[in-house]
């Protein structure tokens, strides 16, 4: 990948348009199934929990569940784009349309990272909305809303860069995202407050970052979690700047794209 | 004026193989050029290292007298590739695909030119098909026009007529051709060596990562002393001494390769010592083919 150029104006809002393009072409497959999934996963814990669980005071569990439902899924979505694009553009060999243009590492990496955001955006607007007519609420922070939404899809997106340039086969992908994106998201208190959990469970928990965008959200729509906003901020922040670093050193060196 | 392209001690290895050994090779602008070699000579590395597909070892390499890494913006907007596989994203019909192409290079209102390769390429019926439902010579029609979406005044042909039809492969090169008189420079690589020939104005060859041969067409096709005489005969058999120097054609004609017309003299000398008749005699002169071969087997 080249350096980045003087002024990012040329190949980047192609690039981007076309990944946009892309996801919203399959828009079934990228973007309702989705939301069905997460309202499915709704229709039956909220179902089968609701009179038995209550987490915080005065929440109800669904009111507890709709946050964490939210934004497991724009975390997987936002993944998912940039990953699979990746992967797809490498098997199928038009990758090197990209790579014959004059784009930058730099350019690359807003365009795909861009993309994957607005997919986790996207999606989780749409399970907040089919999940409306269950849990009707009023944001209760909304700066905190939107510096988590955009952070936690930004760390999945450049996570899902990182693993669509590493992986060379679609089963090494799917083992990246079985492996790891989909037990963080799930350990992740979701479905639970990890104050449920045993101690020992409870500080594994503090060592997943994706609990700390999970919580963070939560605090954003219901003013309540386990830990300080703060912290979660943090969190996110220090997960985007290195795992973007890391990105972009794989783009500027050239891995798996350049021999 | 700068070289069109210019590489000067390049170098690749992929593992234990030296894929290009210390090239260093000018192309004019304007001109059209051949790059011959059997598979695995290092055509395709030379052409990656100058599309920034691939990085160089050791060595520069420089299209219009931009450097393919220090400056790989310009160099890029200089090129135009037509890659060997036959690849495309089954996501975009034609015109999308050009547009999003046009794109990557800056270009945002590009529909003209679109439109004047589409005519040139008849890829105007199919601007609204997707990709995947275009017929394979489509495809390479498609590669080819995705090449050209930001008028690169170098193009590179990376064996553009592998698998395709006749009619597809008298079209593009009159279309190639075209671009050329335009002044375009052109890289070809092709193992179709007829093409090159009749093509290309100078050529090099490859073998094993060095240049072996470089020179203009018409100089090749004389460094070859080779000649080639086929006879038919009233006989089935020749004098003794020459039945292992002259080889039986398929067609039943007597075929021999000689370096020296004195040979051929002598043949004819020994035929009308044994009371064999020439029914018919055919002078071949060497082609690309002979001489691609005679400079392989030397190198």
């Amino acid at each position: 990948m080249g350096r980045p150029g003087a002024f990012l104006v040329n190949g980047l809002p192609a690039l981007f348009y076309k990944e946009m393009l892309r996801f919203w072409k399959v828009a079934v497959q990228t973007v309702v199934a989705p939301v069905v999934t997460a309202l499915l996963y709704l229709l039956i814990f909220s179902h089968v929990l609701e009179d038995h669980v209550q987490v915080y005071p005065g929440v109800t569990y669904t009111a507890f569940l709709v946050p964490g439902l939210v934004m497991m899924s724009m975390l997987q979505n936002a993944f998912s784009n940039s990953s699979s694009s990746l992967i797809q553009s490498k098997m199928q060999g038009n990758i090197v349309f990209v790579m014959l243009s004059p784009l930058s590492y730099l350019e690359f990496f807003l365009a795909y990272l861009g993309a994957a955001i607005i997919r986790g955006l996207v999606v989780g607007l749409g399970v907040w909305a089919v999940t409306w007519g269950f849990e009707p609420f009023a944001v209760a922070h909304w700066g905190w809303l939107l510096a988590f939404s955009l952070l936690s899809c930004g760390v999945l997106g450049a996570l899902g860069i990182i693993a669509g340039i590493w992986a060379e086969k679609y089963d090494q992908l799917a083992a990246f995202q079985n492996f790891l994106i989909l037990p963080l998201t799930f350990l992740s208190g979701v479905f639970y407050s990890i104050h449920s959990l045993p101690a020992f469970w409870q500080t594994v928990s503090h060592f997943n970052p994706v609990f700390y965008l999970i919580d963070g959200f939560r605090h954003a729509l219901v003013g309540q979690s386990d830990t300080d906003p703060w912290l979660g901020l943090l969190v996110a922040g220090a997960c985007f700047v290195a795992i973007s670093a890391l990105t972009l050193m794989l783009l500027r060196s050239g891995y798996k794209l350049r021999h | 004026m700068s070289p069109a392209i210019r590489v000067a001690r390049l170098a690749k290895r992929y593992g234990g193989t030296q894929a290009l050994d210390g090239v260093s090779l000018e192309i004019a602008p304007g001109e059209f050029f051949g790059l011959l070699g059997p598979n695995g000579a290092g055509k395709t590395t030379l052409i990656s290292i100058l599309a920034g597909l691939a990085r160089p070892d050791a060595g520069e390499a420089f299209v219009m007298g931009h450097d393919v890494v220090r400056n790989y913006r310009e160099a890029r907007r200089a090129l135009g590739v037509v890659p060997q596989e036959l690849v495309y994203d089954p996501f975009f019909n034609v015109r999308e695909t050009l547009r999003i192409q046009s794109g990557y290079f800056g270009l945002k209102h590009n529909d003209d030119w679109i439109d004047e390769i589409m005519h040139h390429l008849d890829l105007v019926p199919h601007a609204n098909k997707n990709t995947q439902a275009l017929s394979g010579g489509m495809k390479r029609r498609l590669l080819v026009a995705q090449a050209l979406v930001h008028k690169p005044p170098v193009i590179v042909l990376d064996e553009p007529t592998a698998g395709v039809d006749v009619d597809l492969r008298r079209s593009l090169w009159a279309f190639v051709s075209r671009l050329n008189r335009e002044g375009h420079t052109i890289l070809l690589t092709t193992h179709y060596l007829e093409e090159a020939e009749a093509l290309c104005g100078r050529i090099a060859m490859l073998k094993a990562g060095r240049i072996v041969a470089l020179d203009a067409t018409r100089n090749l096709l004389r460094h070859t002393n080779e000649h080639c005489a086929s006879l038919r005969l009233d006989a089935d058999t020749l004098p003794a001494e020459w039945q292992a120097r002259v080889q039986r054609e398929a067609g039943g004609n007597w075929r021999l390769s000689f370096s020296e017309y004195s040979e051929l003299e002598a043949l004819l000398a020994a035929l009308r010592g044994a009371g064999v008749k020439v029914l018919e005699m055919q002078l071949l002169e060497p082609d690309l083919e002979d001489v691609f071969t005679d400079i392989m087997k030397r190198a």
